[in-house]
């Protein structure tokens, strides 16, 4: 426990040296939400509020960029050796990696909502309950998704190819950039399968529509099996040592991370609850009295 | 020997088919300073990182303080402190902090502060750890295997590409860990670190131990000769100067002719009797007291450096 807090702690301080960090942390995520605000939504207090969950999810599925980037810069430079000689494990030096990042995330996620408060004007922020539980479990499932996508590459360059590939279909499919009622029938039917689906639907649901806990549990709950899950794959295929080779069945333990949403995936495909929410929100910003406004 | 603070038996680790540790035992004991002298690629690294419970061996027993690096590696990483090669520490880190997060992994730990002034790094306690100079990374990293107070100290290269002024500065420290009797395993491939630091020496090449003992006796082993390392105009055989005047052995190495005599002063002249009477001419003449490179030669007819 000691080694996992004083380990946070330094991974804490590092990112705040880092000006990486500031730039991709907190630049990019508020540079997005004034896109989204104040071009997208036009600053209208309604549509702000919509696309108020869109943007928390890019901020919070960004995590999983920076981690996998610095957990295989660590591993290059040789750093993670010299914490091998210690008594320091794998599992500390995962949790850390991932507790440090949800406590960097959490303060650009507070400005986003102050800003969209104070400066737009959004009547209400919906549900806080489901709002603090969806931005933990989203940290959480993404970091670890950065914790798997490390042990999968040998180099940064390699970490840095897959990291685009998971990024596009996850801001593109997920209704993060093109809302999901505006994607076609068939990328609809595909973006179910997508955990960023889920994460952007239960922050949407829980900012615009005040989606309680109990309401948003298919999201939260499929969220958080799938945190548990990679970030147990994380600690399996962590390797210390440069030098080290991905195990020989890291592809199937990667693949094992898909699982969860392949399921529920199928099932929404049949039930298409998810994806039925996502369209009456959508068009609700259509309307001229919506609940929002109606509080008025 | 039985209550050796290291052991090691018959160590086997192969890389693919590549088999990087041959059989390698030897036995270190408390408050001694232990060398593994050996060419790149010779398995001394690989030895150190078994016996650190970085790397699985193969085949073979080894023993750490009374532990199997293997099951009990957890206990294990309290009672040993290393400077590894090829490791580093984040750019962004600060010397001091970086002394107090590793002291706090462990139950024993040593004052950082002291070690600080001790390392000669008081100065440098707030710079990042991308700011320091290459010696004053080293002094760090021998710092840093010391703030649990460890039993043993594995050092590996400790002074590998650092500057001749710079690599003295580290044999002062490992001197004066020497002399507080603190147990040390270090890796070398330089002949005088192994000379002026190691109390006992193992000669490690492709993966076997060649000699061990103590400088001295190693030296004393290969004739304790004075070296005379020619280099001639013309080829020569080396039978023809095996039986010159007081020569105990003599070799060609990498295009010259490396000379073990027991009264240099005869061999000299006779040699270059010899040479005129061949109608042959001495380019170069180096006379050298007997080193550990020749026990090297001697057992593989290579020089030591690459």
């Amino acid at each position: 426990m000691n080694n996992f807090t004083n380990l946070t702690r330094m991974r804490i301080q590092l990112a705040l040296r880092n000006k990486m960090f500031f730039f991709f942390s907190v630049i990019f995520p508020l540079g997005m939400f004034f896109i989204y605000a104040g071009i997208f939504a036009k600053g209208d207090p309604q549509k702000v509020s919509y696309f108020l969950g869109p943007v928390i999810a890019l901020n919070v599925m960004g995590s999983f960029w920076g981690l996998s980037a610095t957990l295989v810069m660590f591993r290059e430079q040789g750093i993670l050796r010299r914490f091998h000689v210690t008594p320091v494990s794998a599992t500390d030096m995962l949790a850390s990696s991932l507790l440090a990042n949800y406590a960097l995330t959490l303060p650009t996620v507070f400005v986003e909502l102050a800003f969209a408060r104070l400066v737009f004007h959004v009547p209400n922020l919906g549900n806080l309950l489901s709002l603090a539980v969806l931005v933990t479990v989203g940290t959480v499932s993404f970091g670890s998704l950065g914790l798997v996508v490390a042990s999968v590459t040998n180099t940064m360059q390699e970490t840095q190819v897959l990291n685009q590939l998971i990024w596009l279909p996850l801001i593109f499919l997920s209704g993060a950039t093109l809302p999901m009622g505006y994607l076609p029938k068939v990328a609809q039917g595909f973006a179910v399968f997508l955990p960023a689906t889920y994460l952007v639907s239960g922050l949407q649901n829980a900012l615009y529509s005040s989606f309680s806990v109990w309401q948003l549990s298919i999201q939260i709950f499929s969220l958080a099996c799938w945190a548990l899950l990679t970030f147990f794959v994380a600690a399996q295929l962590f390797r210390w040592e440069p030098e080290a080779k991905i195990p020989r069945n890291a592809k199937l333990w990667a693949a094992a991370t898909a699982l969860p949403f392949l399921l529920l995936g199928i099932w929404e495909n049949g039930n298409g609850k998810i994806l039925n929410q996502a369209q009456n929100a959508y068009h609700s910003l259509d309307r001229p009295s919506s609940p929002s406004q109606d509080k008025k | 020997m039985a209550n050796s603070i290291l052991q090691v038996e018959n160590l086997v680790k192969r890389y693919g088919d590549v088999e990087a540790v041959r059989g390698v035992s030897f036995n270190v004991e408390e408050g001694e300073v232990f060398g593994l002298l050996g060419p790149n690629g010779a398995g001394k690294t690989t030895t150190v990182e078994i016996l650190e419970g970085l790397r699985t061996p193969d085949g073979g027993r080894v023993s750490v303080c009374g532990f199997d690096p293997q099951r009990d590696s957890d206990a294990l990483k309290h009672e040993i402190g290393a400077a590894l090669q090829s490791t580093s520490l984040p750019d962004k880190l600060r010397v001091m902090e970086a002394l107090r997060l590793f002291a706090s992994f462990y139950k024993r730990r040593r004052n950082p502060e002291e070690l600080l002034k001790r390392f000669g790094l008081e100065e440098k306690r707030n710079a990042f750890y991308s700011q320091l100079s290459g010696g004053q990374k080293q002094r760090l990293a021998l710092a840093m295997a010391l703030v649990n107070d460890p039993k043993v100290l594995f050092f590996d290269e400790p002074t590998a590409g650092l500057d001749p002024q710079v690599r003295r500065e580290i044999y002062d420290i490992i001197e004066e860990l020497r002399r507080e009797k603190k147990t040390i395993l270090m890796t070398t491939h330089y002949i005088e670190e192994a000379e002026r630091l190691c109390d006992r020496v193992a000669i490690v090449d492709h993966g076997k131990v060649i000699a061990l003992g103590s400088p001295r006796e190693l030296k004393a082993h290969s004739g304790g000769t004075t070296r005379i390392e020619v280099r001639l105009a013309k080829p020569e055989s080396d039978g023809a100067l095996k039986r010159l005047e007081g020569v105990a052995d003599a070799r060609e190495v990498d295009g010259a002719y490396v000379i073990h005599s027991n009264r240099p002063p005869q061999t000299i002249v006779s040699i270059v009797k010899h040479l005129e009477a061949q109608g042959n001419e001495l380019v170069s003449l180096e006379i050298a007291s007997p080193s550990l490179e020749d026990v090297f030669i001697e057992m593989t007819g290579r020089r030591l450096r690459d």
